[in-house]
């Protein structure tokens, strides 16, 4: 069991299933129980994808 | 995304900024060359969608049609009614998720049961119904076990430590679903409109996405795994127009910030060990070959079916329900005559109407029975026509 800080409310959360996870990163918690840890640099990856592609966007359709 | 669930993510603020998501949607509306009908599959998918209002930002060739994820809403009328009559008997303890509540059975609910005097006790996690079970020795505990993979570990967690622990006084009614056997089911439909998936994000978390591989491949559909915040929705919907535009059909992940290709190995083992592939009935849908769990044999001690007989019970729907169509997308609900009439939040006919995640329920809280007829109107000049005969 660890205890997992949603914005603020702090709960049990069982971490059974992610042995991986250390003290300070973020998890995907479904029913009490830890299903993943996130992946920062993908999600720092896939947001950055998109604002490339936005400025893409806008280079090739200004009108829109 | 139902109240039982809580997702803490970082970045919650980036995936749901508005310029990057016209800027979306401006990529969308330039590659976009004619119509097609994609399916979300999750019912918390279902929910940003609706509460965004993302299905009418969307280029007018690009539909959206919602699809069976809604674990409360296909949990089959056997099965509640089943657990009425488990929660009426006086020696149990009855324990479910918060939403499961309200959902109607042929005659009452669980609330009402509850007003009656039976003891049903809504859990935020199985484990806690573990605990009731610890403090009330004198008493059978039940849970229902109700939900996708999703749910599934934590599931066969509250099973295992029971049996670790020799907790002989809780049990699980088992209910089970899966996702892949239910889209091949879709897409095997006559009914069936649906050309390209976004793919539930938080079932692959757990179980991975291989098993998706060889449905893409044999009925030529993308599906795109996809997450739950207003951009990883669009870009989901990006991706699958892409592919639908280039005569493509892959599995593709928009979700790799916790969606791994072998999805979460440790979970699956356990989950394997306590619950064992068998046919299910949906609620509205009818049965699907494999497309759900039950309790291994080991662990018929802990299986409330076996234990509770239950005589056969003749269930009852209300004719005027189309929620079976609404969950395979043949139908929206507002093509429900009872859709904010008859049927609403406080009392609902049928369970998509209730649940959170319930396509349903999200169009009642977002209004959609208010700005119905400018909003119909609006689309109907270009909505594709289903291929009903
Ligand atoms: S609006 Fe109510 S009656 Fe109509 S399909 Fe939805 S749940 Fe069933």
């Amino acid at each position: 069991m660890g205890k997992a800080n949603f914005g603020g409310i702090v709960k049990q959360v069982c971490l059974e299933y992610t042995p991986e996870v250390n003290a300070g990163d973020y998890v995907l918690v479904h029913v009490g129980f830890a299903l993943a840890k996130v992946d920062e640099e993908e999600a720092a990856r896939t947001y950055q994808l998109l604002e490339e592609m936005a400025q893409l966007a806008e280079l090739e359709t200004p009108d829109v | 995304m139902s109240k039982r669930e809580s997702f803490f993510m970082k970045y919650i603020d980036e995936y749901r900024s508005e310029a990057l998501a016209q800027k979306v949607i401006g990529e969308l509306r330039r590659i976009v060359t004619r119509p097609w009908v994609l399916m979300e599959v999750c019912g918390g998918q279902t929910h940003t969608i609706v509460k965004y209002g993302i299905d009418h930002l969307l280029p007018n060739e690009v539909e959206l049609v919602h699809g069976p994820g809604c674990p409360v809403c296909v949990t089959s009328l056997e099965m509640i009614d089943k657990a009425h009559a488990i929660a009426r008997r006086p020696d149990v303890i009855f324990c479910s998720f918060g939403d499961m509540l309200r959902v109607p059975g042929s005659a009452v609910d669980l609330l009402v049961l509850k007003s009656r005097g039976a003891d049903v006790r809504v859990v935020y996690s199985p484990i806690d119904s573990l605990k009731i079970a610890r403090a009330n020795p004198g008493k059978k505990i039940v849970f229902f076990a109700i939900g996708f993979e999703t749910t599934a570990p934590g599931n066969a967690m509250a099973v295992w430590q029971a049996r670790q622990q020799g907790i002989k006084n809780f049990s699980v009614l088992v209910s089970h679903v899966l996702v892949p056997p239910a889209i091949a089911s879709i897409l095997q439909s006559p009914l069936n409109r649906v050309q390209g998936f976004l793919g539930p994000g938080h079932v692959c978390t757990v179980m991975g996405y291989r098993e998706y591989e060889p449905i893409a491949e044999r009925f030529n559909v993308p599906i795109v795994i996809t997450g739950f915040e207003p951009l990883d929705i669009l870009e989901g919907v990006l991706m699958t127009v892409r592919q639908l535009e280039a005569g493509k059909a892959q599995v593709q992940n928009q979700y790799p910030r916790v969606v791994k290709r072998e999805g979460n190995r440790v979970a699956q083992e356990l989950v394997n060990k306590v619950f064992d592939v068998c046919d299910r009935k949906w609620r509205g849908v009818g049965s699907i070959p494999k497309s759900g769990y039950k309790l291994r044999y080991e662990f018929r001690d802990h299986d409330a079916e076996r234990l509770f007989e239950v005589e056969e019970i003749d269930t009852q729907e209300p004719s005027i329900c189309i929620s079976g169509l609404v969950l395979k997308g043949v139908k929206k609900p507002h093509d429900c005559p009872a859709f904010g009439k008859e049927c609403k939040p406080e009392h609902p006919l049928g369970a998509t109407m209730v649940s959170a995640e319930g396509a349903c329920a999200a169009y009642y809280a977002y209004g959609r029975h208010l700005d119905l007829e400018n909003r119909l109107a609006a689309r109907r000049g270009v909505s594709v026509t289903p291929n009903e005969q």
